[in-house]
């Protein structure tokens, strides 16, 4: 049972760091457009890369 | 705005733009924190990547652009630029260029509490989704291995970590429920948070006690899915929310500003609360009229489509009265001043405004109804079971409050906390998707309940701009020239007359003769295009159903253009559709008795009343509210805001006037009435869900109070019975995306 005294804590490192990416995306306003994202896979690239609000 | 006409004579646009977009757009404008310019527009017509990336590629071409991006989900566009603020115009000419109509947003109107409350709510879901998730994994190991083959230092070790997950993030997620029930207790007074955080509390404080006296179950894991669960409800209520409007404030503002007055022949500017009855105004063309009064001297025409929604342009001549708010377009006039600017047409409708959004403010949410009866009656029964276990069951008062609290935690509302929001953001963003933009989750339940649906009839029922009626009697290159010669002007009969032909224009010199028509030569001819009069042309027949203009060339009868304002295409089978739907339809309207006639016997509207000055429109409306009917208003003037902030429910079209738009509670784009109808049927089906969902709630704790009660719920179970009854109202709620 001694695997889980290092298991558990890597468990949890594991999802805290997906707590930490979330809200950076959505801090960063990843989440403000979600149907925009979608169209946007469509579009042919541009020159003039403002994409970040 | 150096914008030069052919002939070399400068324009003044600014004021005749007025006339085609409701409102200009440099008034929104705000510098944001790099001194750049900030302008959000909400824009129709887009619904491919095609329509962003044509707008925003065009837009970013332009060098002053620093930044501009569509936010496709809520049709939204950002736009920043460097110098100066008019350029706002000159952008959303750019984007109407492109066959996208855009109007202006006040972004404090609009999203003010959306961002902080909405993303602090976020924020909490995610820490509750995050511990939720993780003491899930290591309760499925309590509870799915026998106590035999798991030692209780292990369990013990597992519950420890839980609540060491648990502790901190209920401390931090849950503080929306707990500041709400602190701030509503210390009132005196109890909500739906009460309970919540009584459960989220206790829970918490037994699990921590049997942790310390090595207990088989801690509900840990049951509080931070609660938590979840809850906070979804609460995130998605969030956003389902509408913001309170300042349409009355709103409104004042264009009673501010300045006056000329003519006072002993001298000329003195004053300002317009000032303005006496008696005093004489000078009225330059593009102002707005500061306080109703009577011309004279001088002929004009006069824009009224701020006060009555009326977007034909009226003649003015000597004698007639004018009313505040009203726009000259065509000349300079004087005028005398017959009430004072708090005593006009103006001010009383501000007052009735006023009255109508304080009358608002009685109507009860379903879920606050629901949180009334369910928080006296969760914590009885708490109480009930805590009690009958010492008294009848002789059990010490630690396992007693145990089962107590499990009764809390299994009727805590989770489901009925998801089961309205869920169904509503599912709604709102279905008709977001149709151009239907609904201000507040609220505004969805009233929809389903009304019996009545009033018009306003011009831009409501009408598309509010004229059209070229007579196009077929007049011949292909007449009317190439009247088109070359009418785009050169701002003025809607011309704008009217230039969007009827689709070839190839003339190249010609045009000189505008403000209020009375343009000039040009042709081939060595003189022509004239403009007011009947002015052409010498008065010996035509009249048309008195219609708006003229007309084209007068040397050695040829003069050629009259008609137009009128046309229904809604759709308009009629909406009515009808409508009718079929059992509600009362009405039109009411400031137009004469016989236009309005004309209209409703066209759109099918068998009661109608015209004539009507805003008062006697909200008298109407009161009317029906006395006799307990529930009304939907539809309009899009100044003289409906106060009718539409009465009414139960009140939808306005995108292309009115921005007082309207932020009165409405419902607004829809395009040039379609079908939206009224795709939005009241979306209410009533997702009232009929809400009812659903309720019912399977109830149903749920029904069969699940006794269970606790009696003191066989564990931990699992609760977990079970939460997150079933939970899927079970989300995915009921997204049924709503069958409706057409």
């Amino acid at each position: 049972m001694s695997v889980l005294l290092y298991m558990i804590p890597l468990a949890l490192l594991l999802g805290l760091i997906g707590l930490g990416s979330f809200i950076w995306s959505l801090k960063t306003g990843q989440y403000d457009d979600l149907d925009g994202a979608a169209q946007r896979i469509l579009m042919d690239d541009e020159t003039d890369n403002s994409s970040k609000n | 705005m150096a914008e030069q006409n052919i002939s070399g004579e400068p324009v003044d646009h600014r004021p005749l733009t007025t006339t085609n977009t409701p409102s200009p757009v440099t008034p929104y404008v705000r510098k944001n924190e790099n001194g750049e310019n900030h302008l959000v527009l909400m824009v129709d017509g887009v619904n491919c990547a095609k329509c962003i990336q044509k707008i925003e590629g065009t837009l970013r071409k332009i060098p002053q652009v620093t930044h501009a991006r569509l936010n496709f989900s809520t049709r939204r566009l950002n736009l920043n630029w460097t110098g100066p603020a008019e350029f706002a115009e000159f952008l959303c000419a750019k984007i109407g260029s492109l066959g996208y109509t855009c109007t202006p947003f006040s972004p404090e109107t609009f999203e003010s509490n959306e961002n902080k409350e909405t993303r602090f709510l976020l924020l909490s879901l995610a820490v509750a989704g995050f511990a939720a998730g993780n003491i899930m994994l290591l309760s499925f190991a309590v509870w799915f291995t026998g106590a035999n083959e798991m030692g209780v230092g292990t369990r013990d070790f597992l519950h420890w970590i839980s609540a060491l997950i648990a502790i901190p993030s209920i401390t931090y997620a849950g503080r929306p429920f707990f500041q709400s029930a602190y701030k509503v207790l210390r009132a005196g007074h109890t909500n739906m948070d009460v309970p919540i955080s009584v459960g989220l509390i206790l829970t918490t404080a037994m699990s921590l006690f049997e942790l310390v006296t090595h207990g088989t179950h801690t509900y840990f894991d049951s509080a931070v899915m609660l938590m979840f669960f809850l906070l979804i409800g609460r995130y998605l209520d969030s956003r389902a929310r509408a913001n309170a409007g300042q349409a009355a404030r709103d409104l004042m503002s264009l009673m501010g500003g300045t006056a000329t007055i003519i006072e002993n022949g001298v000329t003195r500017t004053v300002l317009v609360r000032d303005l006496q009855p008696g005093m004489t105004v000078i009225i330059a063309m593009g102002e707005r009229i500061p306080a109703d009064c009577i011309i004279i001297t001088g002929q004009t025409e006069i824009d009224s489509s701020l006060i009555t929604g009326e977007t034909m342009p009226v003649t003015a001549n000597v004698g007639d009265h004018i009313a505040s708010g009203t726009l000259n377009i065509a000349a300079p006039i004087t005028a005398r001043i017959l009430r004072s600017a708090d005593e006009s047409q103006l001010a009383s409708i501000v007052t009735l405004l006023e009255r109508a959004e304080q009358s608002q403010a009685k109507y009860v949410r379903l879920a606050d109804k629901i949180a009334r009866l369910y928080t006296p009656i969760v914590h009885l029964l708490a109480l009930i079971t805590f009690i009958s276990w010492i008294m009848l069951g002789h059990m010490a008062w630690q396992p007693a409050l145990m089962i107590a609290v499990t009764v809390l935690i299994i009727t805590c509302p989770c489901a009925l906390a998801l089961a309205i929001p869920v169904v509503q953001v599912v709604a709102i963003s279905h008709l977001m998707k149709r151009g239907i933009l609904i201000r507040s989750g609220n505004a969805l339940e009233r929809l389903a309940k009304i019996d009545t649906v009033i018009f306003d009839k011009t831009g409501t029922l009408t598309l509010g701009k004229p059209t070229l009626c007579n196009k077929a009697d007049i011949a292909a290159n007449t009317l190439q020239i009247a088109a070359s010669m009418a785009c050169h002007s701002r003025h809607p009969l011309a704008q009217a007359l230039a969007s009827a032909y689709d070839g190839p224009l003339l190249e010609m010199t045009v000189t505008e003769h403000a209020g009375r028509g343009l000039s040009a030569t042709h081939n060595g001819r003189d022509i004239k295009l403009g007011r009947r009069d002015w052409c010498g042309a008065s010996n035509l027949p009249s048309q008195p159903d219609y708006l003229e203009i007309v084209m007068a060339q040397p050695d040829t009868t003069p050629v009259m253009f008609l137009f009128t304002d046309r229904l809604r295409p759709d308009a009629i089978a909406t009515i009808n559709t409508l009718k079929q739907r059992g509600l009362k339809i009405m039109l009411l309207s400031g137009d004469r008795h016989e236009i309005t006639a004309k209209v409703a016997r066209a759109a099918c509207i068998d009661e109608f009343r015209a004539g009507l000055n805003p008062d006697q429109k909200f008298a109407e409306l009161e009317g029906l509210h006395k006799t307990g009917h529930q009304v939907l208003m539809v309009g899009d003037g100044l003289n409906d805001t106060p009718i539409l902030a009465g009414a139960d429910v009140s939808m306005a079209p995108a292309s009115g006037i921005d007082i309207a738009r932020n009165t409405a509670s419902v607004v829809f784009t395009g040039d379609k009435l079908v939206p009224v109808l795709q939005a009241l049927d979306a209410a009533r089906f997702a009232q009929t869900l809400v009812r659903q969902n309720i019912g399977m709630t109830i149903i749920y704790n029904l069969l699940a109070i006794p269970l606790a009660m009696a003191g066989y719920v564990t931990p699992l179970i609760a977990a079970l019975a939460m997150s079933s009854s939970s899927i079970m109202v989300t995915l009921n709620a997204f049924r709503i995306r069958r409706l057409k």
